[in-house]
């Protein structure tokens, strides 16, 4: 009898995605059609070979590869980012090529520019993006603000839902006003004044912004097709990917997201209950954010970008209080629901490897940017797969040798009895197409375990 | 003598440092020897910082503190203050074109400042134009230019190009610092030298200025 999902125990669900990724299934649940046997044969290989490098059971038959692109698709298409944001066809129509022509064994899907339009409609303010606010051929970019003041804490702790619909997603969307009117839906409780709490839907603002919310959601659901569309045909042709989405580490979610650089750091000293309160209570919902995704896409692989962690940023103490511990919590649940927490260490992190290397063995996988590859390989490199390092300017800057001279050290190292799969190490920008190219087919040819 | 106020502050005590300030004027001392206790404790907060005894935090949560300090004083400091005392040298620090970000560069001004430096801080996605034309209006001999992004790499380029197109390049030393940067984004964009943190760019500031 086979057990049910919830029965299961973590490496159970982590071998159950696998099998799910080795005989795909579309959209229809019929089987996937490849367009040859040979893409199916790749398809298999590369998905294999994955699956050993993160588990670290058996040494794979060689070295993954793979590109995290930022805008190199783009640019290499030769796309205006404004065209690729606006344009859907354009976007998925590049990102095709350039994973044709580039031949990774993986990839993270073409949704990192996002839909243009449905930013617009919001009047979303928390980016600039390419042609609204930067030119047409520059990255998005945080606008970096204190979103949540000082003073909420005890709103965000008191319901976090009523927290970010009526003070934070107003805040960052224009479109939005509207929400700060309505009432928290936990006061709409019995007979008598039930009505009382429905007026507020009556008010022009707040109707405005359901009006616009279901145009965005329409333009959302018309992107998000394409997007579905250029995974599942690339997947025909062999390149699989296996990303459902992210997650943050809670201190990020105030750090980044609410309080900002400054507003976390201070509050650090001057409210460090209400923060660890808030850190705490963002635990089940970063766990429950990456776990939702893991079960709305069927891919295990959860992104966590992590930032205010990175060397310097936090005196060691306070990387250990404010940061490790909370963190740690996500991974465990993350991984208890059978996600695989990919951990990306933008940045130096060289002061946090030690005490990060309390993972459980082959459910992870950490991106090393910057950090120093020998200590990580003897530190969490113990316990998880590593991926990254190869420099953003090496492949701009570099010649092709310098990169294959970069890639042999990092596979004769890193890559030493399995556990690596090699890729840049921080989400790539411009670069010499000769230099990613030599990256990818000397892996291929160098990386092959005898 | 070291006045309790250096301490309070370099160690970070927020509410007593304050107390100390509101008690100390109510006495009727002078503001303006308070303000240069609070200095000297600030020197000490970018001492601990580049001997890696504070972080990042540490330092904002300081200028947060002393942004209080200030405001107390302000009432009481009848005259102006100008920058006397500061009299190691001028320094342009700026965002490159196309690039917003700002933390490490206000790190960068930060430690300039409290080591004694006048900082003309240009902000973030600083047009070219603006860059040398702050050169030729205070005739600084250091300008910095950070950037995060790669993009980055060919806005510094374009600037210190620029600044070598007016004629000015002999007059400035040019550091550069952000995200992706190393000796070959040093030798293609055609800085002088570039810095890993703030600590870096004081070290460079201090070394091309001297003070």
């Amino acid at each position: 009898m086979e057990k049910n999902w919830e029965q299961m125990t973590a490496a159970e669900k982590q071998e159950a995605q696998f099998q799910k990724l080795l005989s795909p299934k579309d959209s229809e649940g019929n089987d996937v059609q490849f367009k040859s046997s040979e893409a199916e044969a790749e398809y298999k290989a590369n998905i294999s070979r994955i699956k050993d490098a993160i588990q670290m059971k058996k040494t794979p038959d060689r070295v993954p590869v793979t590109i995290y692109p930022s805008m190199f698709p783009y640019y290499y298409a030769q796309v205006t980012l404004q065209d690729a944001m606006y344009d859907y066809d354009k976007c998925v129509s590049a990102f095709k090529k350039f994973i044709q022509d580039f031949k990774p064994d993986m990839h993270i899907g073409a949704s990192v520019l996002g839909p243009g339009r449905f930013f617009e409609l919001l009047d979303y303010k928390l980016y600039a993006w390419p042609g609204h606010g930067v030119g047409p051929n520059h990255s998005y970019q945080y606008v970096e603000k204190e979103y949540m003041k000082e003073n909420e804490y005890d709103i965000l702790l008191t319901d976090p839902s009523f927290y970010f619909r009526n003070f934070y997603l107003p805040r960052v969307f224009g479109a939005l006003e509207g929400f700060t009117m309505l009432p928290p839906f936990t006061s709409i409780l019995e007979m008598y004044g039930v009505a009382f709490n429905f007026i507020p839907f009556a008010l022009p603002p707040v109707q405005e912004t359901y009006k616009t919310l279901f145009e965005a959601g329409a333009e959302a659901m018309k992107w998000a097709g394409y997007m579905g569309e250029c995974d599942a045909e690339l997947r025909s042709l062999g390149y699989p990917n296996i990303l459902a989405g992210f997650s943050k580490a809670p201190f990020d979610v105030i750090g980044d997201t609410l309080r900002g650089t400054r507003g976390v750091m201070v509050d650090m000293y001057r409210q460090p209950d209400k923060l660890l309160k808030a850190l705490e209570q963002q635990v089940p919902i970063m766990t429950a954010l990456g776990v939702n995704t893991m079960q709305q896409t069927g891919n295990p692989l959860i992104f966590l970008p992590l930032h205010k962690g990175a060397d310097g940023f936090l005196s060691d103490e306070q990387f250990k209080k404010f940061y490790w511990p909370q963190l740690k919590q996500v991974v465990e649940g993350l991984i208890e629901g059978g996600c695989i927490p990919w951990l990306a260490l933008e940045g130096r992190w060289d002061t946090r490897l030690e005490v990060m290397q309390d993972v459980p063995e082959g459910k992870t996988m950490f991106m090393i940017d910057q950090s120093d590859m020998e200590k990580a390989k003897k530190t969490v490199g113990r316990k998880a797969c590593l991926t990254g390092n190869v420099p953003s300017s090496l492949l701009y800057l570099g010649t092709v040798d310098e990169v294959k001279d970069y890639c042999k050290k990092l596979i004769d190292t890193a890559g030493k009895d399995g556990g690596f799969f090699l890729a840049n190490g921080a989400f790539l920008d411009e670069a010499k197409s000769e230099n990613v190219k030599a990256m990818i087919e000397f892996t291929k040819e160098y990386g092959v375990y005898k | 003598m070291q006045g309790k106020l250096v301490t309070l502050l370099s160690d970070l005590k927020e509410s007593e440092a304050l107390e100390h300030v509101k008690g100390a004027l109510e006495k009727g001392d002078d503001p303006t020897e308070l303000l240069e206790e609070a200095k000297k404790g600030m020197a000490i907060i970018g001492d601990r910082f580049s001997s890696g005894e504070y972080f990042i935090p540490d330092l904002i949560y300081s200028g947060e503190i002393m942004k209080n300090v200030v405001g107390l004083l302000e009432p009481k400091l009848k005259e102006a203050r100008g920058d006397e005392g500061k009299d190691k040298g001028k320094v342009i620090i700026a965002t490159v074109e196309g690039d917003i970000h700002d933390i490490g560069k206000d790190l960068v001004v930060f430690m300039l400042d409290v080591s004694g430096f006048t900082v003309y801080d240009l902000g973030v996605d600083v047009p070219v134009q603006t860059v040398v034309d702050k050169i030729k209006e205070t005739s600084a001999p250091v300008v910095g230019l950070s950037g995060f992004l790669t993009l980055a790499n060919e806005a510094m380029k374009k600037t210190i190009d620029a600044v070598e197109e007016a004629g000015l390049r002999d007059k400035v030393k040019v550091m550069i610092g952000g995200g992706q940067i190393n000796d070959s984004v040093k030798d293609y964009t055609g800085a002088d030298a570039y810095g890993l943190d703030a600590t870096d760019a004081v070290k460079l500031a201090k070394q091309w200025i001297g003070g």
